[in-house]
């Protein structure tokens, strides 16, 4: 037992999202403290501030979208601060949620809809029927640039003849905010984390079309995100960070802990929501811990990465690929957690648009997509 | 005048906000829109056209301003942070001010840096105005407290006002509290037997 006044103090920022989870564990069940760690968690309100706080200093680490590492070490939209990603805090957990009129429309064009190929065709054919009709474009929601919420959505839309950037409006509103924004009719949609889909439905606003883990490859949708040198500099409480999270991870996958779990994070120091709501989703396709939830690897980092340069968020080139693949840091589990069995790779779902990933040749990849942005 | 910048400030506290403008329009710069109400951000920022967002750490709509970087059909002129690889010590500052500055991408950042201190400047005045105010709320608070607590010192044990004051300091010193700790105890007390 280490007295706290031994105790190496670790700075993280997180968001109010059910995937803070594990941050949260490791610092109320003790893990951290177990390990030497005085881990202190800040809340804070936006990813920019993250990004911004973990830039200059001020958060040692932060519970980051998957994308926000990759977007950092490129230096897309902001300086280029070579930032990785050694665990993955939280795979899947995400949702596409429309508004009753938008599921009325999808629903009376006789597809269906609990497929999620056949639901974004539907997609396909109100968008169509609007633009003949001289509607305005339908708007969706979703949380930052460089989000899976925001990949999912486009890559969704797509594989259902849907143009994002021309067809549909896509706008970054706060998590938050996302249901009221729905209930106001600013948006007919929107891809966001829990607990926000099981709120909207919850509360009759809306209805929740398709999960995002039934296409979307397993890959992490959060990670715990650091800058490179912070790593270089303190090896070992980096170590010591890994091993109480993966404890924690252990702690808040089991089905037992949830309601305990759902207890503590639904306290205004974290998601500041009815806990209900959070037992729900942990009772949904979020994982922390079993089939390798926490393996942040190169491929998921390229996959991402193709998404950018799908989307016209930065130039494709080899050596930004190289920069990519060094950023999600599974190098630094190795002698930490126990290794990822061959089995645990959960099967990912085949692509909706026939199109497989090729981590290897990711210009011939986005050659082969239809719908995309790369004109930049 | 064409040339003038337009600046929005997106703010939820009215006073601050007032500060703020108070002081670009100080230092020349007019043309000031408001938002505090922040609905339907992207379409209204997009309206509006400005040439400069300033906006509060507190707010999440910082990432809404995070997607008007791309180029979209909304956003004709896409806006970008004001940071390149050299500004750290000014990331480093309007953090700590709690505000964040946007810029439209081209306008020159000799134009913008004056804006930028004095956003910076205001907000930082506007922490230590809150920090004071709060202060004075604390400590009228706690004489509020005492009075209520002295009242019943002296109706309860017969002594005047001097004695029951006497009473709570002694009190406080012996068990190392504040006076207003001790009399919040001394009118729960009260509150609870009477």
């Amino acid at each position: 037992m280490t007295s706290p006044e031994n105790l190496t103090v670790v700075r993280a920022g997180f968001i109010a999202l059910v995937d803070c989870a594990v941050l949260v564990a490791a610092r109320e069940l003790g893990f951290a403290q177990a390990h030497g760690l005085d881990l202190h968690l800040t809340k804070e309100v936006s990813w920019a501030n993250i990004r911004d706080r973990v830039n200059i200093g001020q958060f040692d680490v932060a519970h980051m979208l998957a994308g926000m590492p990759i977007a950092q070490s490129l230096g897309i939209n902001h300086i280029k601060i070579p930032t990785i990603a050694p665990l993955a805090l939280g795979v899947g957990g995400n949702a596409i949620t429309v508004s009753h009129a938008l599921y009325q429309a999808l629903q009376d064009t006789g597809r269906d809809l609990s497929q999620p190929l056949t639901a974004a065709r539907a997609l396909g054919q109100v968008v169509a029927a609007r633009q003949a009709q001289g509607q305005e474009p339908l708007s969706f929601g979703q949380v930052f640039p460089f989000s899976c919420h925001n990949y999912q959505l486009r890559y969704w839309m797509a594989a259902g003849g849907v143009d994002p950037e021309r067809d549909v409006r896509l706008v970054v509103i706060p998590p938050p905010y996302m249901v009221n924004s729905l209930k106001a009719g600013q948006v007919d949609g929107f891809c966001v984390g829990e607990p926000w889909n099981i709120q909207a439905a919850a509360e009759g606003v809306g209805v929740i079309l398709t999960h995002t883990s039934a296409f979307w490859p397993s890959g992490p949708e959060k990670v715990l995100g650091l800058q490179q040198r912070w790593a270089e500099a303190h090896p070992q409480t980096l170590k010591a960070l890994l091993q109480a999270l993966d404890e924690a991870a252990q702690w808040v996958d089991d089905p037992d802990h949830h309601a305990q779990l759902a207890h503590i994070l639904a306290q205004p120091a974290y998601l500041d929501v009815v806990e209900s709501l959070v037992l729900s989703a942990l009772e949904g396709d979020l994982k922390f811990h079993r089939d390798g939830a926490e393996w942040a690897e190169c491929e998921d980092a390229l996959w991402l990465y193709a998404q950018m340069v799908r989307w016209g968020q930065t130039p494709p080139s080899a050596q930004a690929e190289q920069a990519v693949c060094r950023t999600f840091r599974p190098d630094l589990l190795v002698d930490v957690i126990a290794p990822r069995a061959a089995h645990e790779a959960s099967p990912s779902p085949l692509p909706l648009d026939g199109i497989t990933f090729d981590a290897t040749d990711v210009t011939g990849y986005i050659a082969q997509l239809a719908i995309k942005n790369c004109s930049k | 005048m064409t040339d003038e910048i337009k600046i929005l400030v997106i703010d939820e506290n009215p006073v601050r906000a007032a500060i703020l403008k108070e002081g670009l329009s100080d230092a020349g710069l007019l043309r000031v829109e408001w938002i505090a109400d922040t609905s339907n951000l992207y379409m209204r920022i997009s309206a509006l056209d400005p040439d400069v967002v300033l906006i509060d750490l507190e707010s999440p709509n910082r990432d809404v301003l995070e997607q008007m970087f791309q180029v979209s059909r909304e956003v004709r002129r896409p806006i970008a942070m004001f940071v390149d690889q050299s500004d750290s010590a000014m990331i480093t500052a309007s953090v700590d001010a709690g505000v964040s500055a946007y810029i439209v991408d081209g306008l020159k950042k000799e134009r913008i840096k004056p804006i930028l201190d004095m956003t910076i400047s205001r907000f930082n005045a506007f922490s230590r105005l809150q920090r004071e105010l709060d202060d004075t709320k604390t400590k009228l608070e706690e004489r509020i407290i005492i009075d209520r607590a002295k009242g019943i010192l002296m109706k309860q044990k017969c002594i005047g006002e001097d004695e029951a004051y006497t009473l709570l300091r002694r009190n406080a010193m012996n068990q190392k509290k504040k006076i207003a700790e001790v009399a919040a105890s001394v009118v729960m007390a009260a509150d609870l037997l009477s």
